[in-house]
C-alpha cells in the first residue's frame, strides 16, 4: 500500500473517532446526531473495506 | 437508559438498515452478469491482461472476442462501453459478436472496455440499475454502467489529473474516463493500465482499424458523427457520405483536436500504426434536461423538454416525437462500422476487412434489436461468456 494511502486510512480513522465521540457527547439535537451519522457513513465503509 | 440514548440506538439501526438494503443492491449491480452468445464468427476469447499483466484479477480486466476469417487482410479492433451510460456502444458490440461472421480479416471485439464503470451507475443522476431488451426468447437485462471508472476500484481522485505521458493538466474525474488515459500505462491507475492492455493489443495483433463506439447528448455538438484524426478522415469523410446517400442517415466529420491528449482517437494513431475513429450517436438519456431518467427514457431517446428545444433549434441533431429509438443509434453504429471497413478496403485492398451478416441501419429500424440477441439456454455451455 502507497504510503500516502497509509495517511488517508489514519486520517479517515481520527475523523471517524471525532465523529463517533461528538455523536456519543451529543445530548439535545437530533439533528445534530443525523448528521454526524451521515459524515461518518463513507468514512466506516472507507476503514471496513467495503465495496 | 435515557430516552436520548434510544434515540441514539434508534438512528443507528435505522441507518444501518438503509446503508444495508442500499448496499445490498448496489451490490448485486456490481455483480450482475449479463450473457453474450458467442456467434458463429467467434473463434477465440482472450482477456485484456493478456495484454496488460497488471490487470488480471482486477475488475479492469475484460473479454475480447475474436472473429477470424482465416483469409488474409486486415484486422479491425471495435471497441465498446469505454462510457457504459452510453448504451448504444455495449449493444452494438453485443449484435457484432453474436451475428458477424468474418469473411475476410480479422474482427476483435471489447463489449465492456471500462468494466469498472459498468458496474457503478449514477444513483445520484437518478440513473437506473438496469435495463431490458425484449427479444423472441424474453427479455434481456444489461447492467446501467456510469462514464467513468467505479471509485470503488480507483480512488482516491487526485486534485488534478495529470495525464501520461504529455502531462497535459486535465480534470481531476477524467483520471477514471477511459477516453482521457490513452495510451496508458502498465503501472499507472486502473484506467490507464485498461488503456495500455488495449495499446498492446493493437500492437502485438498488428490493428489496422480501431472503432471506439459512443453515444452523446444531443445539445452536445460532438454528436452523431465520426472524430477522426488527419491520418483517417479520408476514410471517415468517404463513409460518412456513402451512409448518408446509401442508407439516408447523417453522420458528419469532426476533427479530433491535436492539442487534447487522452483522447482514443488522438492517442491510437499517435502511438500506433493504426487508423482511428469514433462514432458518436445521440443519446437523449444524457442531455441534462430531460425528465426522469428511467430505462424507457434510455430506450426510445422520447421526452418533452427535448423535444421542446428542438423547437427552438436548441439540440445538434432533428428531432421529432419520434424520440432516438435504440434500434436507430445501434444501427448507426452498424452501419457506419461497415462502412468504414468498406472504405478501409477499398483503399488497401491487401488489408480488406469484410463481414457478413451484421446487421445494418435498416435491418435493426426494422426487425427491432432484440432480434439480435440469441437465447442463452438453447446455446451450448462453452459458447456462453458473461460480461
Amino acid at each position: 500500500m502507497p504510503v500516502v494511502m497509509i495517511f488517508y486510512y489514519l486520517i479517515s480513522v481520527y475523523l471517524l473517532g471525532i465523529l463517533v465521540w461528538s455523536f456519543v457527547r451529543e445530548k439535545k439535537s437530533v439533528s445534530d446526531m443525523v448528521l454526524y451519522l451521515v459524515l461518518a457513513t463513507p468514512l466506516v465503509l472507507r476503514v471496513l473495506h467495503i465495496k | 437508559m435515557s430516552r436520548m440514548w434510544i434515540v441514539k440506538i434508534a438512528l443507528v439501526a435505522v441507518f444501518g438498515l438503509v446503508i444495508g438494503v442500499a448496499g445490498a443492491q448496489l451490490y448485486e449491480h456490481r455483480h450482475f452478469d449479463t450473457p453474450i452468445v458467442a456467434g458463429p464468427g467467434v473463434t477465440r476469447v482472450a482477456k485484456l491482461s493478456d495484454y496488460c499483466p497488471t490487470l488480471k484479477g482486477t475488475t479492469g480486466d475484460t473479454n475480447v472476442f475474436f472473429l477470424e476469417s482465416g483469409v488474409s487482410g486486415g484486422t479491425a479492433l471495435v471497441i465498446a462501453a469505454t462510457h457504459p451510460n452510453e448504451i448504444c456502444a455495449a449493444l452494438t458490440a453485443f449484435v457484432l459478436v453474436e451475428n458477424a461472421m468474418p469473411e475476410q480479416g480479422t474482427l476483435i471485439v471489447i463489449p465492456e472496455f471500462n468494466n469498472s464503470a459498468s458496474r457503478a451507475t449514477w444513483p445520484g443522476d437518478g440513473y437506473p440499475l438496469y435495463y431490458s431488451i425484449d427479444t423472441l426468447w424474453g427479455e434481456k437485462t444489461f447492467r446501467m454502467g456510469g462514464r467513468g471508472a467505479s471509485p470503488v476500484d480507483q480512488w482516491p481522485d487526485p486534485d488534478v489529473f495529470v495525464h501520461y505521458p504529455e502531462k497535459q493538466l486535465l480534470s481531476y474525474i477524467d483520471s477514471r474516463n477511459t477516453n482521457r488515459t490513452w495510451p496508458g500505462r502498465p503501472d499507472g491507475v486502473l484506467t490507464e493500465r485498461v488503456c495500455y492492455g488495449a495499446m498492446e493489443l493493437i500492437r502485438q495483433e498488428n490493428v489496422n482499424v480501431v472503432i471506439d463506439l459512443h453515444g452523446a447528448e444531443t445539445m452536445f455538438p460532438v454528436t452523431n458523427c465520426i472524430v477522426a484524426p488527419d491520418k483517417s478522415v479520408r476514410i471517415a469523410a468517404m463513409a460518412s457520405l456513402t451512409v448518408q446517400m446509401q442508407e439516408h442517415f447523417a453522420n458528419h466529420v469532426e476533427p479530433s483536436p491535436l492539442s487534447f491528449h487522452g483522447l482514443s482517437h488522438r492517442e491510437i494513431g499517435d502511438y500506433s500504426d493504426a487508423l482511428p475513429f469514433l462514432l458518436e450517436a445521440p443519446c437523449p438519456f444524457l442531455d441534462q434536461p430531460t425528465g426522469p431518467k428511467t430505462p424507457q427514457l434510455l430506450l426510445d431517446g422520447k421526452d418533452a423538454f427535448l423535444l421542446s428545444l428542438a423547437q427552438q433549434k436548441r439540440l445538434f441533431v432533428p428531432y421529432t416525437e419520434e424520440g432516438w429509438p435504440i434500434e436507430k443509434r445501434v444501427g448507426q453504429h452498424c452501419s457506419v462500422i461497415l462502412e468504414i471497413f468498406n472504405q478501409f478496403s477499398k483503399r488497401y485492398p491487401d488489408l480488406s476487412i469484410i463481414l457478413s451478416d451484421a446487421p445494418k441501419y435498416a435491418d435493426l429500424v426494422e426487425n427491432g434489436l432484440g432480434v439480435y440477441f440469441h437465447d442463452p439456454s438453447q446455446a451450448a455451455p462453452d459458447g456462453i461468456y458473461y460480461e
